[in-house]
């Protein structure tokens, strides 16, 4: 007989022998409410995360970098999709993920509510978001849920480029003129710490994460990651000639890492929660695009049932 | 969006000589933007030479609560496997 108790004892040790829970097998109302949630976050963010960049393909400096940026922005709506479709064997429609971000009842991440003021930010963030966002999707990677872990392999095969042509944008105008370099210094002292934010609360305070580690949906700490993070992207500032914006910055001998400053987590809250420099915009950007496609997923559908029609006419005559 | 377009599952085969590899799937009106969408979505850097969509309707799946009386039966029929049988030393390769 299977009683829940079986099942439980089943999940737990495909869970431990690193095998993957797929969508049909039995598994815990929360194990499935957590990914729904971070599945379908991690989705709008890929959504939300065009808008900053979009805002700079039309004024990109060169037709190589416009490409590469237009290429990029492609990437992360394919991201959305591969995510959603992920969270979709969950359970939950796509309408339904979708008024969730649209009525606000979803969060993404909150650094997509940052103004992107400069072409430097087009580096800044290639560099820096989609450097914190690999730190934290490569160990995503081999999550327990398998539809999250494959789209994530896909993802991450793909995130490689947005970091490098960041970089080397950040690297060329660090290189450029005096003011190319002040701009690329401007834009790392104002995504510097966001991107820190991007890895989530401290150990300390973070609620979802020791179920999260025992499912192996995550597998290292907000901290863990954080500081990787911080050890891999110092060095990078360093070589060309970039200043990270913290004083308290300073390599620990000891761990063999860099110490660095507090974050600020009530600027991190008051964005979280609606009141960052472009909540607003970004919210109102994604409704108008989405409204604005409406006549075209209509008129899509009325093709597809007239074309069905026609067909099914066409057999039964 | 209130009435999801159907869902298509997307195969895709990387290239000639390999079957076609289940990589995903997408919502479309009809097969033929499925189609359209999965080329943009699933071939961006030469991943395929060619693509099947299937809706996912249209696909029925074993039950996982079967999986025992499915394939267990196959575990222990070992004589199903080469080496289950013994030749003499003298044969190189068979
Ligand atoms: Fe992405
Ligand atoms: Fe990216």
């Amino acid at each position: 007989m299977t009683t829940i108790a079986s099942l439980e004892d089943k999940f737990y040790q495909t869970i431990d022998a690193e095998e993957k829970i797929e969508p049909k097998d039995w598994m815990p109302d929360d194990y499935r409410k957590t990914l729904v949630r971070q599945i379908s976050q991690h989705a709008h963010s890929e959504i939300i995360g065009m808008l900053p960049e979009g805002n700079w393909i039309t004024r990109a400096p060169s037709l190589k970098r416009k490409l590469a940026l237009l290429a990029k922005v492609q990437d992360e709506a394919g991201h959305g999709l591969y995510l959603y479709a992920a969270c979709e064997t969950l359970g939950v429609g796509r309408d339904e993920l979708l008024d969730q971000l649209h009525t606000g009842k979803a969060k993404y991440s909150s650094i997509f509510n940052y103004p992107t003021i400069t072409w430097a930010d087009m580096g800044a963030i290639g560099w820096l978001v989609d450097g914190a966002a690999i730190m934290n999707q490569v160990p995503l990677c081999r999550c327990s849920y398998g539809p999250y872990s494959r789209a994530m392999v896909r993802v991450c095969k793909e995130e490689s480029f947005h970091q490098r042509q960041g970089y080397e944008i950040m690297t060329t105008l660090a290189k450029g003129s005096e003011e190319q370099k002040a701009m690329a210094q401007d834009a790392l002292n104002r995504w510097w710490w966001p991107s820190l934010m991007m890895f989530g609360p401290n150990d300390s305070v973070s609620t979802h994460s020791e179920m999260s580690m025992r499912w192996k949906i995550k597998r290292f700490s907000n901290d863990e990651l954080r500081q990787r993070f911080v050890d891999m992207t110092v060095p990078q500032a360093e070589l060309i000639g970039l200043t990270i914006p913290d004083p308290l910055l300073k390599f620990n001998e000891e761990k063999k890492g860099y110490d660095f400053g507090p974050i600020d987590w009530d600027e991190f809250k008051m964005v979280v929660n609606g009141h960052g420099p472009c909540n607003e915009e970004r919210m109102a950007a994604r409704l108008k695009a989405h409204a604005d496609g409406e006549w075209v997923r209509e008129a899509a559908s009325a093709h597809a049932a007239r074309k069905s029609n026609s067909e099914s006419r066409l057999k039964t005559a | 969006m209130n009435k999801d377009w159907p869902l298509y599952e997307v195969f895709i085969r990387s290239k000639n000589g390999l079957s076609h590899k289940h990589v995903g799937s997408l919502h479309a009106s009809d097969a033929a933007m499925a189609l359209e969408n999965a080329r943009d979505v699933y071939t961006r850097r030469s991943e395929g030479v060619s693509i099947w969509v299937v809706k996912a309707v249209d696909i029925l799946a074993s039950d996982p609560g079967d999986s025992e009386f499915l394939f267990e039966p196959a575990t222990d029929k070992i004589y199903r496997h080469p080496t289950f049988y013994d030749v003499p030393d003298e044969v190189k390769h068979m």
